[in-house]
């Protein structure tokens, strides 16, 4: 059981979430440290909205919520001499295990989020945007329903912002409890007031999104950058990072650490520096493997990840994926077969039942995984898992099917004696935990 | 029926989106409906629809999708716990079955007095506060194991013999 910890503390370089204390969340505190300066900035000078997507691109910031996509390539997708309304969407709909930065931008900080989107409206010509925020905080989407409604009151969002001429209206939207809003478009079909189910890519949602309008769809932290980007530069910003890897990142670190908790970093930093942060591995025990992106991220052993760095090159080239900036630690007393068995479950549990290999491979894993677990293991499931695996990634509508395979392929690789010990001797190498 | 001051919040969820994209509320009604009701009967669905001018079949197929709706009464206090990997690294799982110890239900299952609906719930977003569990989908306890989880569950099942928490049965909008 973790315990709370007495002061916020998301280590010396952070950015976005720096100075925060969880008191300091209304208009007047962001204004404060600098806050809405962007695009004051902006919109006073009339900067063209090509250059403000410009200074997004040399920025090198990537897309936060999983799939790393630079955001600045992203907003030059989107139609500029469309005649029509045109969207601009916050995914705030976290829910991949191991998964929990937005909710403190959006509780701590949600002024920052809602200057990134007018800023984004703004270079991409957007006059309505929405913030879907995940079912479950409802608390935190109170907050954001009160920020607002500060914005609105300042002349920040709404109509002729800053007696520029420039419109924006922004609303939240309160999810109820489905992972697979999390993917985009699913998010848009729920948003329009429809079962989340993905829709098919091509059209992508910058010709045909929200309602059938261009809609650029970004993540929480992502929109959040934005601000800092536009007031320091998009060099400044890639500067905190890496080439092709700009900015800091925060990691949501859970699991088998002292300090379980948001830590945000410059992209770059050593996995050993950000478990250090964390307190390092609970009890002062042996670190055994890490999801090092949220749980749909392939698991690497202890070895490969204490030689890796955190930013999206460096992960992709050990083999596993940055993806939500979610690290799970798992230490030397955990089972593998029992922590993939969760995680399969997961899978099936969300799978939105649209796609036949997704809908039903995501069980057919769940069953064997678990029979394994369970001492009813067989010699030949350890290949047919891969192999369902297989037959289901790429064959999917969405990503839900190769978020359900990844896990299982790359537990099996590298953990593939502890399946097979299960098998052979009906139980686990280690003592039973969960 | 909804009471006035349900049809007045599903009214300002309606005025955030477009002037004909009235189904967009959806989600939001059946919410305030059910925070009101305390489960979604078909009464309740049929009533949403005619608010927002859709089919009921539309209407039942979100309320069937998403999994914070409920279509049966629930106790007076639902509480969902997250058991998913990075909880149960840190006490979810146990916490979880601590509930089922104690409360004498499995997930899915209501205590007989009444009081609580136990459910297992899947990643809420809140990892590092783990062990997490939700209150009738409002209210999020976090680091609730060990003692500070008994105390929920006596200060909950002294609420609930207020009458507080959902609303039961009769009371549901049939």
């Amino acid at each position: 059981m973790n315990a709370p910890r007495e002061f916020l503390d998301f280590g010396p370089d952070a950015v976005l979430l720096a100075g925060l204390n969880g008191d300091n969340w209304r208009l007047a505190d962001y204004v404060k440290r600098g806050g809405y300066e962007a695009l004051a900035k902006i919109l006073s000078a009339k900067v063209p909205p090509a250059a403000v997507v410009a200074e997004v691109k040399k920025s090198a910031l990537r897309g936060r919520g999983g799939a790393g996509f630079p955001t600045g390539l992203k907003w030059s997708f989107m139609p500029q001499q469309y005649a029509g309304d045109k969207y601009v969407v916050c995914n705030s709909d976290e829910g991949e295990p191991g998964t929990f930065k937005d909710r403190d931008i959006l509780r701590y900080n949600p002024h920052s989020l809602i200057e990134g989107m007018a800023i984004a409206a703004y270079a991409m010509g957007c006059a309505r945007g929405y913030n879907y925020i995940h079912g479950e905080i409802w608390d935190v989407y109170e907050r954001c329903e009160e920020a607002v409604a500060e914005a609105y009151a300042a002349g920040f969002l709404g109509k002729d912002i800053l007696g520029s001429g420039f419109d924006f209206q922004l609303h939240n939207h309160h999810g109820f409890g489905a992972y697979i809003c999390g993917e985009e478009t699913a998010l848009l079909e729920s948003l329009e007031g429809k079962k989340g189910q993905p829709r098919f890519k091509p059209p992508f949602p910058a010709s045909y999104g929200l309602y059938g309008r261009p809609t650029t769809i970004n993540n929480t932290e992502t929109f959040a950058s934005v601000p800092w980007i536009v007031r320091h530069g998009g060099e400044w910003f890639l500067n905190l990072g890496r080439p092709n890897n700009g900015g800091t990142k925060i990691f949501s670190v859970s699991g088998d650490v002292e300090r379980p908790g948001n830590y945000e970093v410059r992209l770059g930093t050593p996995f050993a520096r950000l478990l250090e942060m964390a307190g390092g591995v609970r009890g002062g025990r042996r670190l055994k493997a890490v999801i090092p992106g949220g749980s749909s991220a392939p698991v690497l052993p202890a070895a490969i990840m204490m030689a890796t760095d955190m930013d999206y090159d460096s992960i992709a080239k050990a083999g596993s994926m940055l993806g939500s900036g979610a690290v799970i630690v798992m230490d030397e007393t955990r089972c593998m077969v029992k922590s993939l068995c969760r995680l399969s479950y997961f899978y099936y549990e969300e799978s939105c039942g649209q796609c036949t290999p997704c809908r039903e491979g995501t069980g057919w894993l769940w069953r064997m995984v678990d029979r394994i677990e369970n001492g009813e293991g067989r010699q030949e499931d350890l290949d047919l898992l891969n192999s369902v695996s297989d037959n289901i990634m790429g064959r999917t509508i969405c990503a839900l099917g190769d978020a359900a395979a990844m896990p299982v392929k790359s537990f099996v690789k590298h953990f593939r004696d502890e399946f097979q010990h299960h098998i052979d001797h009906k139980r686990c190498v280690v003592a039973p935990y969960l | 029926m909804l009471s006035a001051d349900a049809r007045a919040r599903i009214d300002r969820e309606i005025a955030k989106y477009p002037a004909d994209q009235r189904q967009s509320a959806v989600m939001s009604a059946l919410a305030i409906a059910q925070r009101e009701q305390g489960w979604l009967s078909t009464a309740a669905i049929d009533e949403v629809a005619s608010i927002l001018g859709m089919p009921p079949v539309a209407v039942y197929e979100v309320a069937t999708f998403y999994a914070m709706y409920d279509l049966k009464p629930t106790g007076r206090f639902k509480l969902t716990v997250c058991t998913n990997l990075p909880c149960a690294l840190s006490g979810g799982a146990a916490a979880a079955e601590h509930l089922k110890a104690r409360l004498g239900v499995d997930f899915g299952e209501t205590t007989p007095d009444g009081r609580f609906t136990l459910r297992e719930g899947e990643c809420m977003g809140a990892c590092g506060d783990a062990p997490v569990l939700l209150v009738n989908n409002l209210r999020m306890e976090s680091w609730a194991g060990g003692e500070k989880l008994d105390r929920l569950v006596d200060e909950l099942a002294a609420a609930a013999d207020r009458g507080e928490g959902a609303p039961r049965g009769g009371e549901g909008g049939r």
